[in-house]
C-alpha cells in the first residue's frame, strides 16, 4: 500500500479536507465545540502578498550595517507626562500570567527588557516577577479586572484599556479549570479549578461617550503620568479607531485576526475579525482624518513575525508593532525538540495549539510546576530579545534599502501588492501597475 | 477637632483637588463644595483621609479608593467606588449603574436607591444598598457581600461566583445560575453586621439569601444559557 494516497489518484476534498473532516467527526463524538489556542490558522491575505520597491534609479537608498537607519519611537507623548520612549518599535503583546507560566512572563519581561522595549500584562494582573523583569510594563485594564488594582496601575508604565483582541473580537474570555491553580485563583479572586469567563464587556462603561469618562479616570487616579493605551480587535477598525481617538486614547493598539490567544472557540478564532492586513489602513486613515495620525500612535499586533512584517507595518502608517505567537515561538513553543512529547498529546511540533489544556510540553503555555520549570527565563529571555534585534535589523535593512533613515519614513509609496485582494487592503498598487482596486485610480 | 480644607469647584478644577487629595495626609479632612455631577471626584485616594461631597458627583466617584472616607450628599453617576480596594464610601442619595463595580474590599453604603449592574464583577467589597437595585445586580459577582434593603430588578445574580447576596424586598427574577439559598444563623449574624455598618436597623430575619447554584462552573454541553 502506497503512504501517499494521492499517488494512487485519490482526491481530498477542498470543501471536506482532513481538518474538516476530523472537526466534524469530533463534534459528533464528543458535543462539546473546540476551544484552543494560537490564532487564525486559515490562510488571509496578509504582509507576505506585499513588496517593497527597493530604491535604483529615482530613488536613492542608504548604505547598509553603516548609514544610520534609526529605529526608536515615543509611544503616549499626546497627553501623558511620563511617555514610552523604546529603543524598537517590537514591543510585546499581553498575555495573562494563568495562560503563561511565570518563567514565561518573567522572560518576555527580561527579553524586552534587553532589546529596549515594552512588554504587556493580561488577563488576571500583574505578577511581581514580570514587573520586576520589565523595565517598561504595560498593564491591561479589561473587562474582568481580575486582580485590578490601584497600586499595580500606579507601578505601570502604561495603560491599556482592552475591548477585545483580534482572535476574538467581542468574545470576553477563558481559562479552564486544568490552569487555574491556587496562585492564579487567589490573584482572579476565584475558586481554584474553574472554568473562569472573562468578561466580554466593561462593567462600568459603555461606548466612547463612557470611554472618554473612563479614560480621564485612569489619568486622574495615576497623575497623567501614564499613557493610556485602547486596544481593539480588528472588526469596524475605521470607526473603532475614530472613536478611541476621539475619546482620548494616547495609543490605539488594532490587534488583527491572525492574533493569538490560549484558548479560545475555534469557531471564534477563524471565523470572527478581519485581517491585519486589512484592518491597518483603516485605521491610519481614521488617524489621518481626524488629524491625529503619528500624535496618536498605532500599534498593529496579529501575524507580526519578522522584520519584514515589522516594516511593512510601518510603511503603512504603524508607529510600532506588538508580538506574541512570534515571542513564544522565540521562548520555544513548538520547537522540534518536544515533537516526541507534542504527538504524545496527539499534536506535533509546528502544530501546537492545545495552550487551554495547561500540558504544554515547553513550559510556556501551563501552570503545572514541572513543566513550567522546563523554560529557563534567563535563556528565554536571551531568546526574545534575539529576536526582536533580528526583527529590528531586518527592518532597518529594507528600510536602508528604500533610502530611508528612520523606520518610521517608510511609506505606503514603498510598497506594492502581490494579489488584488491585498492591494485593495493595503492601498497599494498592484505589483507592475498603477491600479488601486477600490479608489478609482 | 482637625479644620477641614474645602476645595470649591467653581474655582478649582478636577484635577486640582485630586491632586490635593493624592498628596493629603492620613487623618486629614476634606470638603468638596459646588460638585455640580462632575466625574472623577475624589479617585485614586491612598490614604486614610476623610472627603465630604457637597451636592452631586458624576461618574466614578471615589473610583478605586483606598483607605479612605468618602461621603456625597447628593446623588451619583455610574460606577460609584469603583474597584475600591478598602476604606468607605456612603452616598446620601441615590446612584446611577455599576455601583461598587469590580470592588475589592471596602464598604459601599447607597441610602437611596441603585441602578442597573449593582456589584457587577463584585471581588470583595460589602455594598449595602437603602432602597432597590436595577437589573443584572451582582452579575458575575465573585466574592463580596450586596445587601438590598428594598426591591431587586431582573436577573439578580446572574452568572454568580461566590458574592453573597441579601434581599429584605421582592426579587423580580434571578439570573443564571443565581438561586435562593437558606438563611442560617452565620448568615442572619453576618448580615446584622453589615447593616449595623451601615447604619441601619433593618431586621435580618426579614431577608432572604441568594447565592450560585455552582452550575456553571465548568464548561459541558449543558450549559445553555
Amino acid at each position: 500500500m502506497h503512504d501517499d494516497p494521492a499517488a494512487l489518484g485519490l482526491r481530498e476534498s477542498a470543501t471536506f479536507d482532513r481538518a474538516t473532516i476530523a472537526a466534524i467527526q469530533r463534534a459528533a463524538e464528543t458535543g462539546v465545540y473546540d476551544i484552543r489556542g494560537w490564532g487564525a490558522k486559515r490562510r488571509v491575505p496578509h504582509f507576505d502578498d506585499l513588496l517593497f520597491l527597493g530604491a535604483s534609479m529615482s530613488r536613492y537608498p542608504l548604505e547598509g550595517y553603516r548609514e544610520r537607519c534609526d529605529t526608536d519611537v515615543v509611544l503616549g507623548d499626546r497627553h501623558a507626562t511620563r511617555p514610552l520612549r523604546l529603543a524598537t518599535p517590537v514591543t510585546i503583546a499581553g498575555m495573562s500570567f494563568g495562560a503563561l507560566s511565570a518563567q514565561a512572563k518573567e522572560a518576555l519581561g527580561r527579553g524586552a527588557s534587553e532589546a529596549g522595549t515594552s512588554t504587556t500584562t493580561g488577563d488576571g494582573g500583574m505578577t511581581p516577577e514580570e514587573r520586576g523583569h520589565s523595565k517598561t510594563l504595560v498593564y491591561q485594564y479589561l473587562p474582568s479586572r481580575y486582580g485590578m488594582n490601584p497600586d499595580d496601575l500606579r507601578r505601570a508604565d502604561a495603560i491599556e484599556v482592552v475591548l477585545g483582541q483580534g482572535a476574538k473580537p467581542g468574545g470576553g474570555g477563558m481559562l479552564l479549570g486544568q490552569k487555574i491553580t491556587d496562585r492564579v485563583a487567589a490573584m482572579r479572586t476565584l475558586p481554584p479549578g474553574i472554568d473562569q469567563r472573562s468578561a466580554c464587556r466593561h462593567p462600568d462603561w459603555t461606548g466612547p461617550d463612557d470611554l472618554e469618562i473612563k479614560i480621564r479616570e485612569l489619568r486622574e487616579i495615576t497623575d497623567w503620568e501614564k499613557p493610556i493605551y485602547v486596544k481593539v480587535g480588528a472588526t469596524r477598525t475605521y470607526y473603532d479607531v475614530k472613536l478611541a481617538a476621539k475619546a482620548g486614547a494616547d495609543v490605539i493598539v488594532v490587534d488583527g485576526m491572525q492574533g493569538g490567544t490560549a484558548a479560545t472557540q475555534e469557531v471564534f478564532i477563524e471565523h470572527v475579525g478581519i485581517p491585519t492586513l486589512a484592518a491597518l489602513p483603516q485605521a491610519v486613515r481614521a488617524l489621518q482624518e481626524e488629524g491625529l495620525h503619528r500624535r496618536v500612535q498605532l500599534v498593529v499586533s496579529g501575524g507580526v513575525r519578522n522584520g519584514a512584517d515589522l516594516a511593512k507595518c510601518m510603511a503603512l502608517g504603524a508607529d510600532a508593532v506588538a508580538i506574541g505567537t512570534a515571542a513564544l515561538i522565540a521562548l520555544g513553543d513548538n520547537h522540534p525538540k518536544w515533537d516526541a512529547e507534542y504527538r504524545k498529546l496527539g499534536s506535533a511540533a509546528g502544530y501546537f495549539d492545545d495552550y487551554q489544556d495547561g500540558r504544554d510540553p515547553a513550559g510556556i503555555s501551563t501552570q503545572d510546576e514541572e513543566l513550567a520549570a522546563r523554560l529557563d527565563p534567563v535563556e528565554g529571555g536571551r531568546r526574545v530579545a534575539n529576536l526582536i534585534r533580528v526583527m529590528t535589523m531586518e527592518a532597518q535593512t529594507i528600510a536602508r534599502a528604500c533610502g530611508k533613515a528612520h523606520l518610521r519614513n517608510l511609506e505606503p509609496e514603498d510598497l506594492v501588492a502581490l494579489t488584488v485582494e491585498s492591494a485593495a487592503m493595503a492601498r497599494v498598487p498592484l505589483a507592475g501597475t498603477d491600479w488601486i482596486p477600490g479608489t478609482g485610480r | 477637632m482637625a479644620p477641614v480644607t474645602e476645595i470649591d469647584l467653581r474655582s478649582a478644577s478636577v484635577r486640582e483637588l485630586n491632586g490635593a487629595l493624592h498628596r493629603a495626609e492620613p487623618g486629614t479632612s476634606w470638603r468638596v463644595l459646588h460638585p455640580g455631577g462632575a466625574h472623577n471626584l475624589a479617585v485614586g485616594l491612598d490614604a486614610a483621609v476623610d472627603v465630604v461631597i457637597d451636592g452631586h458627583a458624576g461618574y466614578y466617584c471615589a473610583g478605586m479608593n483606598q483607605h479612605a472616607t468618602v461621603t456625597v450628599h447628593g446623588n451619583v453617576g455610574v460606577g460609584v467606588a469603583e474597584n475600591m480596594m478598602s476604606g468607605t464610601v456612603r452616598v446620601r442619595g441615590s446612584a446611577s449603574q455599576s455601583a461598587g463595580a469590580t470592588a475589592h474590599g471596602g464598604l459601599l453604603v447607597i441610602d437611596g436607591d441603585a441602578s442597573a449592574r449593582c456589584g457587577i464583577s463584585m471581588k470583595g467589597v460589602d455594598i449595602v444598598v437603602g432602597g432597590d437595585v436595577g437589573h443584572m445586580s451582582a452579575f458575575m459577582g465573585q466574592a463580596g457581600r450586596l445587601v438590598v434593603c428594598g426591591d431587586a430588578g431582573d436577573a439578580l445574580g446572574d452568572s454568580l461566583y461566590e458574592a453573597r447576596i441579601y434581599v429584605q424586598g421582592r426579587v423580580r427574577s434571578l439570573g443564571a445560575d443565581c438561586v435562593e439559598k437558606e438563611m442560617g444563623p452565620e448568615h442572619l449574624a453576618e448580615l446584622a453586621m453589615l447593616l449595623k455598618a451601615a447604619g441601619r436597623d433593618d431586621d435580618p430575619a426579614g431577608f432572604r439569601r441568594y447565592g450560585s447554584a455552582r452550575r456553571l462552573y465548568h464548561f459541558t454541553t449543558g450549559n445553555s444559557y
